[in-house]
């Protein structure tokens, strides 16, 4: 049954949300108007804000009728077919929401509208902003609601639609041309990997952020156009903050799910999906910090203009990158290309048009001061310090734009076949690193001068302190790592050694500043606080990416070429199936794939489960326990929670120590994308260890041709190598997944083999059911062994066995040490918190107290050292 | 002259330098002939190479080459670029697993003595850019 009325809800919904828009924005415009504010006329403000209400309204119900679509599995919408399944759980039936295009804009729009109501309603005393910055977002949100209209005009197709059906998206498949109420069983389902829990939270909080940088520049916009240039900055600046702190974490949280999902060892890989979000972030920071110059000194309004404008067109830009399929072969995650690369392009460059013609326009009428800072300013350090976050945007920008020059040279008609760099890492690192340095160097410095009088006695009393802790502790740190096997790396190189030095710098330099506040106003420290987070991110990101150890390096001795042994890392080892490599101190062994069960903790080896032909259930051919306690007993049907997922248990054992702990790295063959295997990660203090399968053995095994044995009971014979004892046979009632029926005999086999490190009770059975001989025989994977109870003489007490042998399983592997990395999590935590203090201070700083001095100053730097 | 000005030239005058080290990094996209010409100069920058792999007649990949259980950090396979040049490639790592289902493989690395040695493969496997095939779930 086709049900069109929710996507008919839906779309009609959009179309409400689109028409509203337009009507809230023109509304608002003319509530705006110089002679419509002075003559107290509130009608045209009354009907913008009905409209922005039945826009919020629509964006809602847009909202309900999409994830109703894909909650009921109504397959006959492509939306739901395309990203969600029959078995997809609730929470990641969240994540499909966004997993396309049409959602994602669609949770833009949403944050955009909470937005939007928000500042309509809270600061009542700052009504004369509402007008035209609500004008300017539902300006914006009129583009947005335009990118899921779902429209043809003539040639120009306006939006995709998520309510298209089926029917309506692939109208040649021979199946509606038969059919045109087919729908189809279950949907593709979601992609793989992003069936992860950070991918519920990541795309809103990213988008969150996206959607908040277009407060500060509405502000900006709305004091361009209203000619108050100096007055938008203290609203905005708090939105500002908030902006940065969502999309500083969006961007962090994005890395982890890329560390914990992902399998390229890291948790940035420069990809521009990444790129995209990162320059807007550093361009914002550097917005933040001159704003906050600004409020202080009345200096770098032009700039704070010029930032707040740029940050905002970067989202643009970053929306145009990773959604109009320019990308191509340069990203391996961008979304599909719907065509509306020339819709995405047209609001880039209308708004890139409007923003700097207004800028440019008022350009002369902006204050600015002639009065020249000195080096003891704070300000003037810390618009170094917004100068530098800018360059490490650029450089970003300049790299991830090559697909661009590429596709606007070839519009233009020359063809270009320019590349990304080949060693990305290395050619981020090269600027991304000192900049990094740089920054956290001028965070510290920019800090104290900020705090303290201008003048030279003065800042050489507050640095002394941080600068003589800083030498203590990264010499203490140096010839820890060298002299002493204590800290998991050698810190010998002396860029890295500049840049924890300039880190710690920082640490110190904002506690002293902490230090100092504590008693007076603790309130005002967000800006310290949050740069110690950024200095604590650097230093995580330094030894976790710069030290970063692959631990399994081949040592077998057989390599197949020769050809160039010196260049060549050998980073992934074979393991057979209980068999331990060496790899650094530990001894590793594989120990078989498991599953997860639903309602048991930890994973379930397969061996004791018993597939079906529903890929969802399984029997269990033993006790399913956890610890101590019993999930399942032999012959209870469970449910497996992700049967296409295999965990694939690895002992690590210490060999000095002898401890041990097991690691269950995950992969899964997928038929769209190849194997896509996830890391275990091991959390010690001090390092991460991270390993992921490289490889697996097909999946279909070759078996030797049967050996049959003729035995009777009690008999020992060897099998492949290993001894194995007949113990005889016993009759069963029941045999799990079969049906017996009076008449029916079943016999089961108690055969043990002992094998290197246990022995293994094997139970082949034997069903004569309705006249016919049935086999089911056991396969002992560790042995590489498959018993089959093929005939019982019960005249002469013999039995015939047969058996087969393959080669035993194995798995490729590679692991690797990263240390420190939790300081990088940590720092990002208190990074968020400092901005958070001063999210709440600058929102409280109301207009009568005289302009208090705090700063941040920082960036968080990505540099993936190595 | 004031510092602001000073301030402006060091910023411009850092992000020429920006732009240079950007031009001079990024990749190009090349055949294996121009590749081969890149490494007889000394070049030993890395490229990008567009190719498909060698198929017999009846479609089956010929000249790949991957044993695990010798070494598992050995690859090799045969390229043809977009001007039907063969080249043997290899790669120091296990062989992807969708390889043999890709359309188009985009190999980055340069020429060693005579293989082009990669370190990265990027493949476009049908699938994953022309959208589903409806069939699949309409056979369920």
């Amino acid at each position: 049954m086709i049900n069109t009325l929710i996507g008919d809800i839906g779309h009609a919904s959009v179309i409400v949300a689109f028409v509203t828009a337009i009507v809230s924005s023109l509304a608002y415009f003319m509530a705006a108007r110089a002679k419509v504010e002075i003559s107290g006329d509130t009608s045209w403000r009354n009907l913008a804000r009905g409209a922005f209400y039945v826009h919020g309204a629509a964006v809602l119900m847009i909202i309900f009728s999409l994830f109703n679509i894909i909650y009921a599995h109504r397959y006959e919408y492509y939306y739901a077919w395309s990203h969600s399944s029959n078995h997809l759980p609730i929470h990641f039936m969240i994540s499909c929401f966004w997993e396309g295009q049409e959602g994602s804009f669609l949770l833009w729009i949403f944050w955009h509208v909470m937005l939007g109501v928000m500042l309509m309603n809270v600061g009542k005393k700052r009504k004369e902003w509402e007008a035209p910055v609500m004008a300017m977002f539902s300006f914006v949100q009129i583009f947005l609601t335009s990118m899921i209209l779902g429209v043809v005009l003539g040639d120009v197709k306006i939006g995709s639609s998520p309510f298209i059906l089926m029917r309506d998206f692939m109208a040649d498949a021979p199946v509606f041309q038969m059919d045109p109420n087919y729908v189809p069983q279950d949907g593709t389902g979601l992609n793989p990997l992003l069936q992860n829990y950070w991918m519920v939270i990541h795309p809103p909080t990213l988008f969150l952020g996206f959607a908040a940088t277009l407060v500060p520049f509405a502000f900006a916009m709305a004091g361009l156009w209203k000619g108050k240039f100096t007055e938008w900055i203290k609203p905005a600046l708090p939105w500002a903050h908030f902006a940065g702190v969502t999309l500083g974490v969006g961007v962090v949280m994005g890395a982890y799910w890329a560390y914990e999902t992902l399998n390229f060892g890291g948790y940035w890989n420069w990809d521009p999906v990444e790129n995209a979000v990162y320059i807007p972030w550093l361009v914002l920071v550097g917005a933040i910090h001159t704003m906050v110059a600004y409020r202080r000194s009345r200096q770098g309004l032009r700039a704070s203009f010029i930032l707040v404008i740029t940050t905002f067109l970067l989202v643009l830009y970053a929306t145009f990158l990773t959604r109009s399929g320019i990308l191509g072969n340069a990203s391996v995650h961008s979304f599909t290309d719907l065509g509306l690369s020339g819709q995405l392009f047209t609001y880039l460059a209308a708004f890139a048009v409007l923003a700097i013609g207004l800028l440019v326009y008022n350009w002369k009428k902006i204050p600015a001061t002639e009065k020249e800072l000195t080096t003891y300013n704070g300000e003037f350090w810390i618009f170094i310090g917004s100068a530098v976050l800018c360059l490490a945007a650029f450089q970003v920008l300049a790299t991830t734009s090559i697909p661009v020059y590429n596709s606007f040279m070839g519009f233009i008609g020359i063809d270009t076949n320019a590349a990304l760099p080949a060693d990305q890492i290395a050619h981020y690192t090269k600027f991304q690193l000192w900049a990094g340095l740089v920054v956290a160097l001028l965070s510290g410095i920019a800090q104290l001068l900020w705090w303290r009088k201008v003048d030279k006695a003065s800042f050489v009393d507050a640095i002394t302190m941080p600068a003589m802790l800083t030498l203590l502790f990264s010499s203490l740190i140096i010839i820890l790592s060298n002299k002493f096997d204590i800290l998991p790396f050698k810190l010998d190189n002396w860029v890295y050694i500049t840049l924890l030095i300039a880190s710690l710098f920082s640490v110190f330099a904002n506690l002293s500043i902490i230090l100092g506040l504590i008693h007076k106003k603790v309130a005002l420290s967000g800006g310290a606080v949050s740069h110690i987070g950024i200095a604590l991110m650097l230093i995580g990101i330094l030894f976790s990416s710069g030290y970063s150890k692959i631990i399994s390096q081949n040592t077998s001795g057989l390599l197949y070429s020769r050809e160039f042994p010196d260049e060549v890392n050998r980073d992934n080892v074979l393991l057979w199936r209980n068999t331990p490599v060496d790899m650094d101190k530990y001894s590793v062994s594989y120990r078989g794939k498991f599953f997860e069960v639903a309602g048991v903790p930890g994973y379930v080896n397969q061996e004791i489960l018993f597939r079906t032909a529903d890929p969802y259930k399984a029997i269990a051919r033993a006790d399913v326990k956890a610890g101590d306690k019993v999930y399942y007993k032999t012959g209870d049907t469970l449910e497996l929670s992700s049967p296409e997922n295999t965990y694939y248990e690895l002992e690590y054992k210490n060999r000095e120590s002898g401890k041990a702990f097991l690691l269950y790295p995950r992969a899964q063959v997928n038929p769209n994308m190849g194997l896509l295997a996830s890391p275990a990660i091991k959390s010690f203090i001090d390092r991460d260890l991270y390993t992921h399968v490289s490889s697996i053995a097909p999946e279909e095994k070759e078996w030797s041709t049967m050996k049959e044995y003729d035995i009777a009971m009690g008999d020992t014979i060897i099998l492949n190598d290993y001894i194995a004892v007949f113990h005889g046979v016993e009759m069963v009632n029941k045999v799990p997944g079969v049906e017996l029926k009076q008449g029916d005999i079943a016999v089961q086999a108690d055969m043990q083999i002992l094998g290197e490190t246990k022995n293994y009770h094997v139970h082949p059975l034997l069903i004569f059911k309705d006249g016919m001989a049935g086999y089911y025989p056991e396969e002992i994977g560790d042995l590489g062994l498959r018993v089959t109870l093929l005939n019982i003489d019960p005249a002469t007490e013999s039995f015939k066995i047969g058996v087969n042998t393959t080669q035993r399983e194995w798995i490729i592997l590679k692991a690797m040490e990263k240390p420190f990395v939790n300081i990088l999590w940590i720092g990002t935590l208190i990074m968020a918190i400092g901005f958070i203090m001063a999210i709440v201070r600058r929102s409280q700083d109301g207009p009568k107290t005289a302009p208090k001095p705090s700063v941040k100053l920082g960036s968080k730097r990505k540099a993936q050292a190595v | 002259m004031k510092k602001s000005h000073i301030f402006g030239i060091i910023i411009i005058g850092l992000a020429i330098m920006i732009i240079m080290s950007t031009a001079g990094d990024a990749s190009t996209y090349v055949t294996f002939g121009e590749a081969i010409e890149r490494a007889h100069d000394g070049d030993n920058s890395k490229v990008h190479v567009v190719g498909r792999l060698k198929k017999d007649a009846q479609g089956h990949i010929v000249n790949m080459q991957y044993d695990p259980l010798v070494d598992p950090n050995y690859f090799a396979f045969t390229l043809v670029d977009t001007n039907k040049v063969e080249q043997r490639v290899v790669y120091f790592n296990p062989k992807p697993q969708d390889f043999e289902r890709s359309e188009q493989v985009v190999i980055t690395g340069n020429m060693k003595q005579d293989v082009f040695v990669a370190d990265k493969i990027l493949l476009k496997c049908p699938s994953k850019y022309v959208e589903k095939d409806i069939n699949k779930t309409a056979s369920l």
